[in-house]
Parts: structure tokens; C-alpha cells; sequence
């Protein structure tokens, strides 16, 4: 497979065709923050956060790095003031549904933002959509997924397979940047699959 | 509701997984509502899991997961026909049906639903049911119209 060259941060690098930028940046260990991305998991372009600058001679151009693959001669910037800006306005509107979310504490820190300056709307999930998508790709049993749209969006779980899957794996749980899968699950268990129940139902 | 039935509707629609949405449509539209074994039996055609349909099935306001009336109204609240008081228009079905918008009454007749635009204004204040529009309606012609659907 021929390769293409690029230039990350002033780094060449030589990257394999259909690579997408994050993954080219990565190979060379220039750093871009990422909440959505798995590299087990499809590009999913959910979070925003990977944007970088592309430069275009007299204009720059701002792409998802990680849906956005590699180009011949491309110049790419991965940190200027502009691109702060805008990853600190996300992580603000972040901060509204999940105040206290460790790695985005991490996050606002390294970008100045501010968890107050939008009105606070805890509902904690901030639809990166990782535990649907590692559920569906990597465990394949499609037990959590997305239901309703725009501010209604939430993951539900599916009572018939969480019942059987999810206590034995919970390989989604560490997952999660903001630890509201864990609290949706127990929600759920309680709520549908009650573990007494179950387990007093198997006694029969 | 029977499995046959279900099938008929999935095979009409080659029965490929790209197909759900054409055979969720079709259900609705039969049913008026996508029962939860229609769904299973869906998903079990069609290979499609489960959390995807309800994905789906919860995204478009065309389908419904509870039982729906015989007779869909929907009010239109856009500009045009609020002026012309589609506010009162949807006062008197509230009180002539017994239910509100979003809800569907006991004997499954109505489902009651506001919309923001049907596009066409100039009849305003408009009421559609069952596709059918009726413009430039007064209170007092509404429970005339609700009279010819049984």
C-alpha cells in the first residue's frame, strides 16, 4: 500500500493510505484529546473534540480527525488558539450535562473552561455513544443502545439480553467518561431485572 | 396480530436489513402502532438487533410504540393558523375528544397531535385527520367535522 505524506505539528510523517489524521498524529505521538474515540471501535465523529486545523494556503479549515482521512500534502496544526477556543466551548457544553465528570475535569483544566458559564442540566450522559458502540462492535450482543433524538437522547437498555449479558461482562463500564452507564444499568436491573427475582425464579 | 401478517409485510419489502424502515412503516400504518412481538419478529427476519429498532422506532415521530386511534388529528399551531385561532380550534377538540395533544382516548377512536406547519396557510386555522385537510374552520363547524369519522 503506498503511503502518503503529511505534515503534523511540522512532523512529517508517512502515513498509510485511508489512516485517518488522529490515527497518523498518534503514530508519531503528537497528542489530540479525544472523548468519543476507541481504537477498537469504527471512527464515530460523535464528540468533536479531535478538531484540527487544516491549512489551505491563505485559509484554514477545521475537521474531525478522527473521521478525516489522511491526504497528500496535507499541513495540519494540532494546538493554536482558535482550535483551543473551540475545544474549550465544547468541553463547556459538556460540563453542563456532567459537572463532575473526572476526565472532563482533566480536560477543562488543559483548556480553561469553565464548568459554570452554561446553566447546569445534569442528565450526565454525553452521547459519545462508546458503550453502544462497543456493545455492538466488539462484544456483539447489542445490549445498551440509543433511544429518542436531539435533548431527549439517551441509552436504554434492552431488559431480555442486559438480563443475561451484562452481569458476566461489563466490559462497557470503564468505559464511560462520565460514569452515568453504570448508574443507567443499576436503574435498569432494579427496575426490570431485579436480581432476587431472577435468582429466586431459577430456584423454582 | 399474527406472525403471518408480519411476514407478509416484511417480505413485500425483500426482507434486507436496509429495509426496517420501510417495514416498520408498513406495521404502523397497519396497526397503527408497532406492537412489541411485531418488533421481535422484525428484528428476527431482518437480522437487525433489537436496540437498533428501537433506536429507530423512538426517532421518528411517525411511529408509535403504544396504541394509536382509528382516526389521527392533527392541529396545526404555525404562525398563520395561530393567528387565526388554531388555540381555540384545539380547545374545543380537547374538550369534544376528552383528550390532549399527544394522547389517545379509551375506545381508540382519536389520537390527538399538534403540528407546527401543515404548508397550507391560507386555509388557516387548519385541521388534517386521516390526511384529509379541512381549512378555515370555526369552532363551531369542529364537532361537525369529528361526526363523520366513527
Amino acid at each position: 500500500m503506498s503511503k502518503v505524506h503529511l505534515t503534523i505539528d511540522g512532523k512529517k510523517v508517512a502515513a498509510k493510505e485511508g489512516m485517518t489524521i488522529l490515527e497518523a498524529a498518534q503514530s508519531v505521538s503528537v497528542s489530540i484529546p479525544t472523548l468519543c474515540h476507541q481504537a477498537k471501535l469504527a471512527p464515530y465523529g460523535g464528540c468533536r473534540l479531535c478538531m484540527v486545523e487544516l491549512d489551505m494556503g491563505d485559509w484554514t479549515r477545521f475537521v474531525v480527525s478522527c473521521v478525516y482521512t489522511v491526504e497528500k500534502d496535507l499541513v495540519v496544526t494540532t494546538r493554536s488558539e482558535k482550535l483551543d477556543s473551540v475545544r474549550r466551548n465544547i468541553l463547556e457544553l459538556l460540563l453542563a450535562h456532567a459537572p463532575d465528570s473526572p476526565k472532563l475535569a482533566e480536560l477543562a483544566e488543559e483548556y480553561g473552561a469553565d464548568r459554570n458559564r452554561y446553566e447546569q442540566d445534569a442528565s450526565f450522559c454525553i452521547h459519545c455513544g462508546l458503550c453502544v458502540r462497543y456493545c455492538a462492535e466488539v462484544v456483539g450482543k447489542h445490549a445498551v443502545g440509543f433511544i429518542d433524538r436531539g435533548i431527549r437522547k439517551e441509552i436504554s437498555f434492552i431488559p431480555e439480553i442486559a438480563a443475561k449479558e451484562c452481569n458476566e461482562c461489563k466490559e462497557c463500564f470503564p468505559l464511560c467518561p462520565t460514569s452515568y452507564l453504570q448508574a443507567a444499568f443499576v436503574l435498569a436491573e432494579s427496575l426490570v431485572f431485579p436480581k432476587e427475582v431472577s435468582e429466586s425464579a431459577s430456584k423454582k | 396480530m399474527n406472525t403471518k401478517n408480519i411476514d407478509r409485510i416484511i417480505d413485500k419489502h425483500q426482507g434486507t436489513a436496509d429495509s426496517l424502515i420501510q417495514v416498520l412503516l408498513g406495521i404502523q400504518s397497519e396497526y397503527q402502532w408497532l406492537p412489541k412481538a411485531a418488533l421481535e419478529r422484525v428484528g428476527e427476519r431482518l437480522q437487525v438487533p433489537m436496540s437498533r429498532i428501537q433506536h429507530i422506532a423512538t426517532f421518528y415521530k411517525a411511529f408509535s410504540l403504544v396504541p394509536k386511534g382509528r382516526h389521527q388529528v392533527h392541529i396545526c399551531m404555525g404562525t398563520a393558523c395561530h393567528v387565526r385561532g388554531a388555540p381555540r380550534i384545539l380547545d374545543m377538540m380537547r374538550d369534544l375528544t376528552g383528550i390532549s395533544p399527544g394522547e389517545t382516548d379509551q375506545e381508540l377512536k382519536f389520537s390527538l397531535e399538534t403540528v407546527n406547519c401543515i404548508g397550507c396557510c391560507a386555509l388557516g386555522p387548519v385541521v388534517e385527520i386521516d390526511g384529509k385537510v379541512h381549512g378555515k374552520i370555526s369552532t363551531a363547524e369542529t364537532a361537525d367535522i369529528l361526526e363523520q369519522y366513527k
